[in-house]
């Protein structure tokens, strides 16, 4: 039994070492796709366009203007002369806010002591990044405001403080760097990509090329055979992991804060799970390029999309919510985080573990049978 | 002592019976040839006999085992080679060994002697390093027949092993069927070339599922076929074929080559019957008319027009 199979894997593992360009294709797509994904998919919103048409023209509209491009994130684009500029650098996308102050701005504030009112004008396009741009535009006329309210008071001889103020810590991930988020998500993409695309094509060809007859007429049994083809993709794989680690760490400042040991086993249990998802495809093909478009459709758009890879899970309706379990990359995000963000314990996800076990026994069972009715009928 | 006793076989796919009720048997260490058209079953059969594919009913005993119950055992009994010549082209010539001699557990002295063998009936001695796929399919086709019988089974099934071959190589691998033959194994071989067929010690032709004719070739040639052939030598032979047909002493006609095979019966007294309708009526010169001895490929086509014409 064993001995079959170790003969079934060293003949698969040949095969992939002949194989030049799978063979490079396995070890640089990931690499590729990490360094890509990486600098590409981006959500901070930072270098926001601003334009300012400023009608006071006083110093009170300047150190306004001043205190919001002064924070890294707004840069100012260009100074308008009139309203009918607005549509136009809106329009060209030369500026994602727009600052409109009115000509009575400092005479309402400094003699008339009344509230002035400031127009902002959001690119709401990408809503995203305009609810952002908002909330950095309010909390820059809130600074603003309560520095001018302190100064007023101080010319009455009075003290002024706020009466709470809000000290926010993000947890785990303080800077708020997206790529710390989105890592994990890319580590369980490209994986679940290499692992089941590889595997799905390596038995199509077998049946392809007529040689999976001789196996059936041999004594080798149908576990044996998937065993042993599968062996070489998940060490293959297993080593992709370790690359982007690697990589992660170096280009992205990505640090397991966790146990890597413990790292390392999940990620070979959800290379597994993916490898039964590809022998799954592998039995029901009958040509490669059915088993390579099965392989993708299975794996890249759910992988991205249902994974919570990119959107949260939360917020889908709950009907895509149930679709979302199609894809054992949903379960290893939840685990990835946790070790490598969070840096807990098996006792924060061991029922994500459960899920991606019963996944990857699923798919072995129920592939390990329709290929023994194939080569019983066929 | 029979190594095959095939016992009503019937195979089934929904209401197609691809294999239709036949039973056989096959001696140990013969060449048993096994025909039939393209569709016939043939294949069908030949899955049933490995123990890859169940019966609806009836049941064969292969190596003195029943594939109904026990095909895995019968898997380890048998060599199976196909027509495909199941080998990685990618890999070595000595990896292909080692990889089914592997599939088989074969190791220590056993393995090295059966590695030894298969390179020397394949003509490989000292190219255990060329890659399988620069071989050519004369050679190629000794490799795959050396892998399938490399666990040294008692019963090797060869489904058409000679398609796509030149020639020489053929008969050079009949050569190695009968030493294989002659060492014991029981070998099951279907083909399309009738002239392999006379090779054989025992045939059996299946049409449609049915078997519809066995024995050795010699019996099948006079039990088969009663009737007289004539062999035609002349020019035009499709005219003269279409004129031919139409005469009472003619049961049927076939084209070989330039020449042409006549079924007569007792109609038919000498050549100058046709030598008469052809040159004398049609100008059709005619060089040669001699009654022959039958090929089984005339056998085979009296026994399948038959059958179509039922």
């Amino acid at each position: 039994m064993i001995r079959r199979t170790i003969a079934i894997g060293k003949k698969e593992f040949k095969h992939l070492l002949r194989d030049k360009r799978l063979l490079f294709v396995m070890i640089f797509l990931p690499i590729f796709l990490l360094v890509i994904f990486g600098y590409a998919v981006n959500f901070d919103v930072k270098n926001i366009q601003l334009s300012v048409l400023d009608k006071d023209q006083s110093n009170l509209s300047r150190s306004f203007i001043n205190s919001i491009s002064s924070s890294n994130y707004f840069y100012i684009s260009s100074y308008l002369k009139n309203d009918s500029e607005i549509k136009y650098v809106l329009d060209k996308k030369e500026a994602q806010v727009v600052v409109v102050i009115p000509s009575n701005f400092s005479e309402r504030i400094e003699k008339k002591k009344e509230t002035a009112q400031v127009q902002f004008l959001i690119d709401g396009v990408d809503g995203n990044a305009a609810t952002i741009i908002k909330s950095y535009v309010d909390i820059a006329s809130i600074k603003f405001n309560q520095k001018l309210q302190k100064e007023i008071f101080a010319k009455l001889g009075v003290k002024f403080e706020p009466l709470i103020s809000l000290e926010p810590i993000f947890w785990f991930n303080p800077d708020l760097q997206t790529t710390k988020f989105l890592i994990p998500g890319l580590i369980a993409m490209i994986l679940i990509i290499a692992s089941v695309i590889s595997v799905s094509l390596s038995l199509v060809k077998e049946k392809e090329h007529g040689t999976i007859e001789q196996l059936n007429v041999s004594s080798v049994n149908s576990v044996e055979l998937l065993v042993g083809k599968s062996a070489p993709y998940i060490v293959v794989a297993f080593f992709d992991a370790l690359l982007i680690l690697f990589v992660g760490y170096v280009l992205f400042d990505v640090v397991v804060k966790g146990s890597m040991i413990l790292l390392l086993i999940m990620t070979l249990v959800y290379i597994l799970s993916s490898v039964s998802l590809g022998i799954f495809i592998s039995v029901i093909s009958t040509s490669q390029q059915i088993a390579f478009t099965l392989a993708t459709f299975a794996t890249l758009l759910p992988s991205v999309i249902l994974s919570g890879f990119v959107f949260p899970i939360e917020s889908m309706p709950p009907i895509v919510q149930i679709i979302t379990n199609i894809t054992p990359a949903k379960f290893f995000i939840v685990i990835l985080r946790s070790i490598i963000i969070k840096g807990v314990g098996i006792e924060a996800f061991w029922d994500q573990l459960l899920y991606l076990i019963a996944f990857g026994t699923l798919f072995l069972i129920v592939a390990v049978v329709v290929y023994k009715n194939d080569s019983a009928t066929a | 002592m029979y190594s095959i006793e095939v016992n009503n076989l019937t195979k089934k796919f929904g209401k197609f019976i691809s294999v239709n009720n036949i039973s056989f048997k096959v001696k140990e260490g013969e060449i048993f040839g096994f025909l039939g058209a393209n569709g016939a079953g043939k294949s069908t059969t030949i899955r049933m006999l490995c123990g890859i594919l169940a019966p609806t009913s009836g049941d064969a005993i292969v190596g003195g085992y029943s594939v109904l119950k026990h095909p895995d055992e019968v898997k380890l009994n048998i060599g199976y080679m196909s027509q495909r010549f199941s080998l990685y082209n990618d890999l070595t010539v000595e990896e292909n060994i080692n990889f089914f001699a592997g599939v088989y557990g074969l190791k220590g002295k056993l393995l090295d002697d059966r590695k030894k063998w298969v390179l020397k009936i394949a003509n490989l001695n000292n190219k255990e390093n060329l890659l399988t796929g620069s071989l050519p399919g004369g050679i190629k086709q000794r490799l795959a027949l050396g892998t399938a019988v490399i666990h040294k089974p008692k019963i090797v099934f060869l489904d058409e092993p000679t398609s796509g071959v030149d020639p020489i190589s053929r008969r050079g691998f009949w050569e190695l069927i009968n030493d294989l033959s002659e060492s014991g194994t029981t070998v099951f071989v279907t083909t399309h070339y009738l002239e392999e067929a006379e090779f054989c010690n025992n045939i059996i032709l299946i049409d449609a599922g049915k078997l519809i004719a066995e024995g050795n070739p010699k019996d099948l040639k006079t039990n088969y076929l009663l009737n007289d052939i004539i062999e035609v030598e002349c020019d035009n032979a499709v005219k003269a074929m279409e004129l031919l047909e139409k005469e009472n002493f003619v049961e049927e006609t076939s084209i070989f080559g330039n020449n042409l095979h006549l079924i007569v019966n007792n109609f038919y007294k000498d050549k100058t019957q046709i030598k008469l309708l052809l040159s004398d009526k049609n100008n059709i010169r005619v060089n040669r008319v001699d009654k022959i001895v039958p090929t089984l490929e005339d056998v085979f086509i009296h026994l399948l027009d038959n059958k179509t014409n039922d």
